[in-house]
């Protein structure tokens, strides 16, 4: 055993990804409580450990599953709302915010889960660029929805109504979502450490399914659906599972960032925010897992970094992010970076196998 | 009266939504990328129209002639600098691109003209309305020139794809890109022209519809960009009449789920009847299904 031991190994595996991310956790929280943060970046820390768990769950669907999904936001809206209601019935039963956290979180998540298996049931007949407009499409009708959902609470229980606040017929009840204003009086019950466990549990599930017999099915069906089905693989079953898993881990992910919040319109949620988390993940690297997280934590926190720069903070976004991705393809930046790794040998590449980019596949 | 009411209304806005599926449609059928920046040209068009004719003071004729060339050098710049180092590269970059471009213009607006929506005066402005059934039925100017220029070009579109040497250049390089250049076609040169024609129409389009829906923000065409898209997708995409056909149908649907259904639920109406369309027939209307070929 002792001899086959290779710290380099290990640290390409999962392991590694767990622990630079414990890692990350450790360190921001003692800059935290050693007052050495900004109080914005505090904050924005379950903002952060939010976005960091959609991109994950996003890369399951673009990278592992090979689908272009652009109405990801969504299911976090799915998720948000339906965690926000549960959470306002589970703190009237029991007074432990973090079982209540925990049990809205899961709710969220069922929820999300739903509406993945309700949507991805039409969408994945479709492939390519449909695909990828249907899931824009329904991310839409999710947000028109949710744009004119009212839900109160009162003594006789839940009211629902998709066309006003007095059509909830409510004695003296509290209102949970409002139409547009989205959901109200969320208790922020959101930390930064309820935020790592999002992390590591969204990390958890995603590498482990990729590992596992049916992560390997959903990679065949991607590099080649008919090969796939040729031997045996039912190619509509495992691209329902990336999809409908993906949705619930969203869905959890919208949960935690609701409540990091006062309150949350369902604006948020409209096509641009999924495509800002698609954003991160082809920026991280497609099917990369650690690259997800490192582009989510960077792009969520540069706009805040560049509130100096005030109105020119979002003009420099976009010509970051155009550089980016045109630079590297611009043929004598290419010829630079090919040439680079030749005088300094740290950046040399070790493998070129496609496999590998995996969270580091055996 | 109502009803014949809505259904020209609908067919105007669809034609705005035409005209600029028309874009999506050729950019797609040729350099195969989803141009998400097309919505934002639009806006850039509304603008500097607005410029030439509300802030200087003249003729609308010179706003849109303005409109038209500025879309079109920024379309063939936003191609040269953005999209053509791009060509070998998978299409997810190329998308992010495209997005990129997106916020770049629309935050550039924002910085030169202001958060604060414009009040757009109509390019036909006094013309005079259409009176029809002892004035039960008014149809104002704006929709009808709306209806006759979505006609012309998309005429002039067919006959320009199927009758000059460019046309069939376009025609060769969205069939095959490799053969085309191997028959002496410039591709790059295609693909610019198809850019700037696309951005033309999107200046145009812009213009229109500020014209029916006066008020002119930086966002103000992500949402009808959002709609052609799916309009070009609905006809079948990569093809001219489908997207004429995408554009009109969702104008209607989308006026008519105003004036019938509720004015909440319309963009969810119209984005379920895109995905009913899709799952009945995955290629659009008017799109040729290309089997699997194993």
């Amino acid at each position: 055993m002792a001899k086959n031991f290779s710290f380099s190994k290990l640290w390409k595996g999962p392991f590694g990804t767990y622990l630079i991310v414990i890692v990350a956790y450790v360190i921001f929280q003692v800059l935290a409580s050693t007052g050495n943060l900004p109080s914005v970046i505090i904050g924005l820390l379950p903002t952060i450990c939010a976005y960091i768990a959609a991109a994950v769950s996003l890369n399951l669907v673009v990278g592992i599953s090979g689908e272009l999904s652009l109405g990801h936001a969504a299911f976090m809206s799915v998720g948000c709302y339906t965690g926000v209601v549960a959470a306002t019935c589970y703190s009237a039963m029991f007074d432990i915010p973090w079982l209540v956290f925990f049990l809205s979180m899961f709710t969220g998540a069922a929820f999300a889960a739903l509406a993945g298996f309700v949507v991805g049931v039409p969408v994945l007949r479709l492939s390519g660029d449909y695909l990828a407009i249907v899931t824009l499409a329904f991310g839409e009708i999710i947000k028109n929805i949710m744009n004119n959902l009212y839900v109160g609470l009162d003594a006789s229980g839940l009211h629902f109504s998709l066309t006003s606040t007095t059509d909830l017929h409510m004695t003296n009840g509290k209102i949970i979502i409002n139409g547009p204003q989205g959901a109200v009086g969320i208790e922020q019950l959101s930390t930064f450490f309820f935020g790592f466990i999002l992390v590591m549990l969204t990390l958890a599930v995603v590498l482990n399914l990729v590992r596992s017999r049916s992560g390997r099915a959903i990679m065949a069906v991607r590099d080649n659906s008919i090969a796939a089905e040729s031997v045996g693989i039912n190619t509509m079953k495992y691209r329902l599972m990336a999809f409908v898993v993906a949705a619930a881990l969203a869905g959890m992910a919208g949960v935690l960032y609701a409540m990091n919040y006062n309150a949350v319109v369902p604006v948020r949620f409209d096509y641009n925010a999924s495509i800002l988390i698609l954003v991160y993940v082809v920026l991280g690297g497609i099917g990369n897992i650690r690259g997800s997280i490192i582009s989510a934590t960077v792009l969520v926190v540069l706009p805040e970094v560049l509130r100096f720069m005030s109105e020119y903070r979002m003009l420099i976004y976009a010509i970051v992010l155009i550089a980016v991705m045109v630079l590297p393809n611009v043929p004598a930046v290419k010829r630079f970076l090919d040439y680079l790794p030749t005088k300094l040998p740290f950046l040399r590449k070790r493998s070129e196998v496609p496999g590998d980019v995996v969270g580091g596949a055996e | 009266m109502g009803f014949l009411e809505n259904l020209i209304n609908g067919v105007s806005l669809g034609s705005v939504y035409a005209i600029i599926a028309l874009g999506y449609t050729m950019v797609y059928g040729i350099a195969r990328m989803l141009n998400f920046a097309h919505g934002d040209v639009i806006m850039v068009g509304g603008y500097v129209s607005f410029i030439i004719a509300s802030s200087m003071g003249l003729n609308p004729l010179f706003g849109i002639l303005a409109a038209v060339v500025v879309c079109t050098l920024l379309g063939i710049t936003i191609e040269k600098v953005a999209y053509k180092p791009l060509r070998q590269s998978a299409s997810l970059t190329v998308l992010i691109t495209a997005i990129g471009v997106s916020y770049l213009l629309q935050n550039l607006a924002l910085l030169i003209w202001g958060a604060n929506p414009k009040v757009y005066t109509s390019v036909v402005a006094g013309w005079p309305k259409l009176m029809l059934f002892d004035g039960q039925l008014i149809i104002s100017a704006e929709t009808i020139v709306t209806i006759v220029v979505c006609a012309v070009i998309m005429v002039l579109m067919v006959l320009f794809i199927h009758k000059t040497k460019m046309g069939k250049a376009m025609r060769a390089v969205s069939e095959d890109p490799g053969a085309a250049r191997l028959m002496g076609i410039n591709v790059d040169s295609t693909i610019s022209t198809t850019f700037a024609i696309g951005s033309g129409l999107a200046a145009i389009a812009g213009v229109l519809l500020c014209s029916s829906y006066p008020t002119l923000m930086p966002t103000t065409g992500a949402m009808p960009g959002i709609k052609a898209f799916t309009a070009a997708v609905f006809g079948g995409i990569g093809s001219i009449p489908g997207a004429v056909l995408g554009g009109i149908l969702l104008g209607i649907i989308e006026v008519f789920a105003k004036a019938y259904i509720g004015t909440q639920f319309s963009d969810a109406i119209v984005f379920a009847v895109l995905i009913i369309v899709l799952l009945i027939k995955p290629s659009g209307l008017l799109g040729k299904y290309v089997p699997e070929k194993v």
